[in-house]
């Protein structure tokens, strides 16, 4: 127990760096959006930003980068059905009919 | 009867129940938010881009918020680390910051939701659009209200710009905005809307996200509070129990921050 304590406070740094890093790239997203990369670009580059902090939270603060496989199991489901879904949200909307209605 | 596996990890699983019963629960939220985040970008791709409105969120404030939620993931996880070490007194610190986090987000969430339920679009009768504050700074108007009222004309301090002039305008319009007000008579009225999720495809889906996401930081601080305050007498009969609450409610938190980090950029700098 008292190894699993000295790990434990050992960690206490790399919660701090990753806190640090994400304030930092709260800056950075806030700084990207004044850059005029033309639109979609900036959407782009904001949601890269997004998903990279994201992707710190849940591996550091959430241990996923150290995890027992039933939650990977889980989580891999998750992503199937959510990547799924943003797919047909983009091919949708991508879909536009042959005639549309005007006014 | 005593509940299995609430202290000791499973064999087969190798973890407590909580925690495979939080992933789970968490699963459904990634869903949950995924249909919400789907609709935006149908909602946004839909919308021709005069009718998208841009920079009317106060990015400062926003940008403040999603400091303070991550200010509160690293409280979160440092409180559990003090436990893990058997600390309390650090962990009931760490523990009050954190509630304060979500307080003041909400607090924060709540004067922004203020401003905007005091900020009108009216759209003119001979097809101009203007964006601005009626004098008196009321709330929830509708054209309806004023004819019912007997109002024929309405004091309007407005905006330099219209949001449909793109974002480079808008910019210019806060630091040159005009403060004088000018008078438009009812009869030119042909809508107008406060930004409420009446206005917009957009305030609606921003109203849906934000308020659906501040009911997570609300049932999250009420968990996070009992954990500190009565929840936190476990400690004396079974720490490993309590410290395991305190890691799936903070798995919990970790999530509402992860959801804000992309609310944050979708909402108020696209």
């Amino acid at each position: 127990m008292s190894d699993h304590t000295h790990d434990v406070s050992q960690h206490i740094r790399g919660y701090l760096i990753v806190g640090a890093a994400l304030l930092i790239g709260t800056a950075l997203t806030v700084w990207a959006s004044y850059l005029d990369l033309g639109h979609n670009w900036n959407i782009v580059l904001a949601l890269v930003i997004a998903t990279v902090k994201a992707s710190l939270v849940a591996l550091f603060f959430m241990h996923l980068i150290s995890e027992k496989q039933l939650i990977y199991v889980v989580l891999a489901f998750t992503a199937f059905f959510f990547v799924g879904l943003m797919f047909l949200t983009i091919y949708a909307a991508h879909d536009f009919p042959a005639k549309t209605v005007t006014r | 009867m005593e509940i299995p596996y609430v202290s000791q990890p499973r064999p087969d699983t190798g973890i407590y129940n909580a925690k495979a019963g939080i992933w789970l629960f968490l699963a459904s939220e990634v869903m949950l938010f995924g249909a919400l985040f789907s609709s935006y970008i149908l909602l946004r791709v839909g919308a021709l881009p005069a009718d998208w409105p841009h920079g009317l969120l106060n990015i400062p404030i926003g940008a403040f918020n999603t400091v303070v939620l991550i200010v509160s993931s690293v409280t979160v996880v440092m409180a559990w680390v003090s436990l893990k070490m058997k600390k309390l007194g650090q962990f009931k610190i760490f523990q009050a910051i954190t509630v304060l986090c979500a307080l003041t987000f909400l607090g924060v969430k709540s004067f922004e939701y203020r401003e905007k339920f005091a900020h009108y679009e009216v759209w003119k009768t001979d097809g101009t659009r203007v964006t601005g504050h009626i004098e008196g700074k009321p709330m929830f108007l509708t054209l309806a209200k004023l004819k019912a009222a007997g109002r024929e004309k309405i004091a309007f301090i407005a905006d330099r710009h219209h949001y449909s002039e793109g974002k480079a305008a808008m910019v210019r319009r806060e630091a040159h905005a005009e403060h004088k007000a000018q008078e438009i008579p009812v009869s030119q009225i042909k809508r107008l809307s406060a930004f409420v999720p009446a206005h917009s495809t957009y305030f609606a889906i921003y109203f849906t996200l934000t308020a659906l996401h501040g009911l997570h930081v609300l049932g999250g601080a009420i968990v996070i509070g009992y954990l500190f305050g009565p929840g936190s007498k476990m400690f004396f009969t079974d720490p490993e129990r309590l410290t395991n609450r305190v890691e799936v409610s903070g798995l919990f938190w970790h999530f509402v921050d992860l959801v804000w980090i992309f609310l944050f950029p979708v909402l108020y700098l696209l």
